[in-house]
């Protein structure tokens, strides 16, 4: 049976019909969920998409991770279920202490819109399961607070436990260890900075976003998954 | 119960790097400045407590500080109670 995405949808979230359409063409069922709502019955896989969630008062992210689905997206990861956190969904799992580490502003003051090469690292996480470690994958960022940090210890720990998920060729904001995306350390939570989405048909430029799609909707699909929320 | 002024200072933590201090202090020779080095950009948040004392008041903002107005990761916090109202 397809699964069921459920995409988060904040006040000044801007990407929630992209990730539905990408998702749709790959298969899946979208379902987009208002961030008042409590619940996630019924739902096997979690995007927090991209945007500018409660306008970025304040951090980005600082509010939305206090809005009421949050508290379905914590049992959620907490019973295994796989989310993704694209770009200010990244900065919302980030505040909501579901990933480690935190994104700043990008070390050259730009806003930066522009394709990225990317590398898969990790291949046991709900992004890249099944991906071979080293793939390249073109796909676009589109963002001003997305330089990854986190302290020593913590970069440490991300290596040594496989939780860096994907890294930029070339480095465009100044990330720590040229990170652009990692899991949390059971491989089913995921923020990234590019957008897969963005990536996800020839029209676009490049289909390779759906390399990330495609795993994230397999580990959905997985019996058990999501049995749980 | 009195209301109290607060003023809380967030910084980016030493080691952080803070590309928008570094970024004014690369411009301050443009003015003709050089004698001004350091230069760290934050945020100053001000808010009015109702509570019984100012420890209380101070309680209050530092822990409204450790959950949402800093993200402990990357930011430290300066609370400062400035006036019984």
């Amino acid at each position: 049976m397809a699964a069921t995405v459920g995409i988060v949808v904040f006040p000044g979230s801007n990407c929630e019909h992209d990730v539905a359409e990408a998702v749709t063409g790959l298969g899946a069922t979208a379902r987009l969920v208002f961030h008042k709502e409590n619940c996630l019955d019924g739902v096997d896989a979690v995007v927090l998409p991209g945007g500018f969630a409660h306008g970025d008062y304040l951090r980005p992210g600082a509010i939305a991770r206090f809005s009421p689905v949050m508290a379905a997206v914590e049992r959620f990861a907490a019973a295994g279920g796989p989310i993704v956190g694209i770009c200010n969904g990244f900065q919302v799992l980030c505040e909501a202490g579901l990933l480690p580490g935190a994104l700043q502003k990008n070390r050259g003051l730009a806003f930066l819109c522009q394709e990225v090469e990317l590398v898969t690292v990790s291949s046991r996480c709900c992004l890249t399961d099944g991906v071979p470690a080293t793939t390249r994958l073109r796909v676009p960022i589109n963002h001003f607070e997305g330089c990854y940090t986190a302290s020593d210890v913590v970069l440490a720990a991300l290596e040594e436990r496989d939780q860096v998920v994907v890294r930029y060729a070339t480095n465009p904001n100044g990330s720590a260890n040229d990170i652009a995306g990692v899991s949390n350390e059971a491989g089913n939570v995921v923020g990234l900075m590019p957008h897969p989405e963005r990536a996800s048909h020839e029209m676009l430029g490049s289909e390779d976003g759906n390399v990330l799609l495609a795993a994230l909707l397999r580990t959905a699909s997985r019996p058990g998954a999501a049995a749980l929320a | 119960m009195a209301v109290f002024e607060v003023l809380v200072e967030v910084t980016l933590r030493p080691g952080i790097a803070d590309p928008q201090g570094a970024t004014v202090e690369r411009s301050l020779p443009l003015l003709g400045v050089r004698s001004v080095s350091g230069v760290r950009v934050g945020k100053a948040i001000r808010l009015r407590v109702d509570a019984a004392g100012e420890a209380e008041a101070h309680r209050v903002v530092v822990d409204l500080c450790a959950r949402f107005l800093t993200n402990p990761v990357i930011e430290d916090a300066t609370v400062t109670v400035l006036t019984a109202g």
